[in-house]
């Protein structure tokens, strides 16, 4: 296994697209966050908006760069061909994709966290300013509260489970785009269909089935009780489907020829 | 004499160089692509499959019907009315000295507030049934005094508010089926505000009448409440049946959210003084007064999931043929590199504009009698709105598919370009879904960003004298349907003129 990781971590280091996607992750990340805090302004008490998920609301974002970047390991391999290099230096496939998605894991962590506690820290310093203040019942973004610490560690989590998503997703359907598609569709999508679901049920359940309006009741600090799923209950619906495409990546690259 | 010697000119060549062979090699190109031809056709059936899929899903089965007014448009006609019946022509004038709303603040407790379009007034009406034609002319609380007919219309008189030092004499004349309101400041000096022609049959139903529409609080609206006290109460002309009866017309009307904190509508009189207390709206409704109503918009949601289908395919078009090097084959045979540029975007274009408008033409009358079947109200529209929105829902696919394509050129990567068409195109639309998202961002939003184009799928209409909240997420959106899919349009030249100086300047 630890030729496998110094393998991946190497083809990841010596090429200059991963550091630009990850720096991009961070900086779309905090630019919709930053954005979306400076719009909203409060001008009397119990504005009652969730203010640490409008200060992390940049993930929406942020996760298309990191499912760019999963989606290069795998069918970038396949477009060029190195994939043949690959599984012949190391012909146990599964250690292949395991050690891609722990490097993928390792460097979304870290982009994500840096994006995530940026995010947060322009909360901090931009919120007061706009009449959030701690009169008004909206005290500083704090780690120190529990559920903000909540969101933050969850927000880096759906970031990495976003990212092994994607990996399982490519290492099914191969080829770049329609990988691309597939998941952003798996993403985007869903929230907008529901929308059109006229059984209050059918809208429920699908919302609480998408990885990203599920994954994303983690970010959620005020007014749980109204969520379509709870916080670590929806992080674990994300977890599922990341589970799933894993196992089933995992598979095809076993049964397919290369 | 020397025979004059023919220099040979092979007929095939000035045909090989041709814009049009060109298209033809795109063409072919495209259609014997399998998984691309497939797109396509997803896109088309994502469309219709959505379209299904919201028709059958909803069920509002033996809810109460919506009022619907002359012009054939869903309305607001929930009121509390002080009626006599008016058989022929007559005449009714009276004074309003005051006009107090009441909104709920916090937990449910009324407190006085502002309520801009408050009305009290005169009205003759069909009858009471919800939606029949009328003519009114009241004084309002922000906006001066009025004359309204029809549920659409709205005309301006006296400005400035009532009080007990301002009051406000109004008057409206029946003859025939022509109205005629009139104002006063001092019961004297008259002034026409209009006249209107109104069918109201042989027995109209005339009176007093009072509204309150619901008023902005906070990020949304609240209902209201409005009572008025009006003097000199004066008939002239066929009115019969002498006593004045109150009711509260449309109390269980679809349109009509109720009264705030259990209160309900009343009138007292005392002579020709009469103090009148109701809610509701005689007006248009719109998205946020019908929430239950659909839009064409609605059914149409699948262009989303063919949006996606559609850039996969766009990029691929040209990013294939950098990974199987047949870029370079294509730019020996033609070394003008922007007209192969112009070809394939003509090609993909076409192509997606007819899987677009086949979608979009099957899915729209599909989707809208299947929900129409289960119930649902849908917004009316007109043919020609109909087509347009077929027509823009197509060009919006066929715009976005050629700037994946110039996105793909630039990037030669179909990774980063399916992204960043996808995440300009439908993240706005996500962020302006947002409940927490004020209505100026999402306006903004919706107008500098490729998600403007959306707005070529909106069929409703904003009315200047309905208060609401008239956001781009509920279908109103701040450009005009084809001026939105232009910004689209406008991003998608420049992607192209820059894709088409990178592919110029670069090694291919």
């Amino acid at each position: 296994m630890r030729p496998a990781l110094h393998a991946e971590w190497t083809k990841l280091r010596t090429v200059a697209g991963p550091l630009w996607l990850l720096l991009g992750m961070i900086a779309a990340t905090m630019a919709l966050s930053a954005g979306a805090i400076s719009v909203v302004t409060c001008r009397s008490a119990g504005c009652g908006a969730d203010l640490t998920r409008l200060s992390l609301m940049g993930v929406e974002l942020g996760q298309a760069l990191a499912v760019i970047l999963a989606v290069l390991i795998i069918s970038g391999e396949y477009s060029s061909g190195m994939i043949r290099t690959t599984l012949t230096a190391i012909p146990h496939r599964t250690t292949v994709l395991a050690a891609k998605a722990i490097t993928l894991s390792a460097v979304v962590a870290v982009a994500g966290t840096t994006a995530v506690l940026g995010s947060l820290l322009a909360g901090r310093l931009i919120l007061p300013r706009h009449g959030f203040t701690a009169a008004r019942g909206h005290p500083a973004l704090s780690l120190a509260d529990g559920p903000t610490l909540r969101a933050s560690a969850g927000s880096i989590l759906y970031q990495i489970l976003i990212a092994l998503l994607s990996v399982g997703i490519a290492a099914i359907v191969r080829d770049s785009a329609t990988s691309i598609g597939v998941i952003l569709g798996l993403l985007y999508l869903l929230p907008v269909l529901s929308q059109v679901i006229g059984n209050p049920h059918g809208q429920r359940l699908l919302q609480q089935l998408g990885p990203m309006s599920a994954g994303l009741a983690i970010q959620a600090t005020t007014d749980l009780r109204n969520l379509p799923i709870g916080p670590w209950a929806g992080l674990g619906v994300t977890a599922g489907w990341a589970a799933a495409a894993l196992l089933a990546g995992g598979l095809l690259l076993r049964m397919r020829d290369a | 004499m020397t025979p004059t010697v023919t220099p040979y000119r092979p007929g095939q060549r000035a045909e090989r160089d041709g814009f049009l062979q060109l298209l033809h090699a795109e063409w072919t190109k495209f259609r014997t692509v399998r998984g691309w031809v497939t797109g396509m056709v997803v896109a088309a059936l994502l469309v219709v499959l959505v379209a299904v899929l919201a028709g059958i899903s909803s069920d509002q089965k033996g809810s109460a019907p919506v009022p619907i007014g002359p012009g054939g448009e869903p309305v607001t006609d929930s009121f509390y009315f002080v009626h006599r019946p008016l058989a022929g022509d007559g005449s009714i004038t009276v004074s309003v000295s005051t006009l107090e709303s009441s909104i709920p603040k916090g937990l449910g407790e009324l407190q006085p507030g502002i309520v801009p379009w408050a009305k009290a007034g005169l009205i003759v009406k069909q009858g009471t049934r919800q939606g029949s034609p009328y003519a009114a002319i009241m004084v309002t609380s922000s906006h001066g005094v009025r004359m309204q007919d029809s549920y659409v219309n709205d005309t301006a008189g006296l400005p400035g508010p009532v009080s007990a030092r301002s009051v406000r004499w109004l008057r409206l004349d029946r003859s025939g089926d022509a109205i005629t309101g009139s104002a006063s400041a001092d019961g004297t000096h008259w002034t026409k505000v209009g006249t209107v022609r109104v069918e109201l049959g042989p027995t109209a139903q005339g009176g007093l009448f009072v509204a309150s529409p619901p008023a902005m609080q906070g990020l949304g609206t609240t209902g209201s409440v409005s009572t008025a006290a009006f003097g000199d109460l004066r008939v002239q002309g066929g009115w019969t049946g002498g006593e004045w009866s109150g009711e509260l017309l449309g109390a269980e009307s679809p349109t009509f959210s109720g009264f705030p904190g259990n209160g309900s509508g009343s009138f007292t009189q005392s002579g020709d003084r009469f103090t009148v207390t109701g809610a509701g709206d005689i007006a248009p409704a719109v998205r946020e007064t019908l929430p239950t109503g659909g839009t064409r918009g609605d059914i149409l949601t699948g262009t989303f999931a063919a949006l996606i289908a559609v850039i996969v395919v766009g990029a691929l078009f040209i990013t294939t043929e950098y990974r199987k090097n047949l870029i370079h084959v294509t730019l020996a045979a033609s070394p003008r590199r922007g007209r192969v540029l112009l070809a394939k975007a003509i090609v993909l274009g076409a192509v997606t504009f007819v899987a677009g408008l086949a979608g979009a033409v099957l899915a729209a009358p599909l989707g809208e009698r299947l929900a129409r079947a289960n119930g649902v109200y849908i917004f009316p529209v007109t043919s020609s709105t109909e087509l347009r929105v077929a027509l823009g829902t197509a060009a919006l696919l066929a715009t976005a598919s050629i700037l994946a394509l110039s996105v793909g050129t630039i990037f030669r990567n179909s990774a980063s370009a399916v992204t960043t068409v996808i995440v300009a195109i439908v993240l706005p639309y996500l962020l302006i879904a947002n409940p927490f998202m004020p209505t100026s961002v999402a306006n903004w939003l919706t107008r500098v960003t490729p998600a403007a184009a959306w707005a070529v799928q909106q069929t409703l209409a904003q009315y200047p004298q309905v208060t609401s909240i008239y956001k781009p997420y509920d279908g109103y959106y701040p450009l005009a349907p084809w001026a939105g899919l232009a910004v689209l349009a406008g991003y998608t030249l420049f992607g192209l003129v820059v894709a088409a100086v990178v592919l110029h300047r670069r090694d291919a």
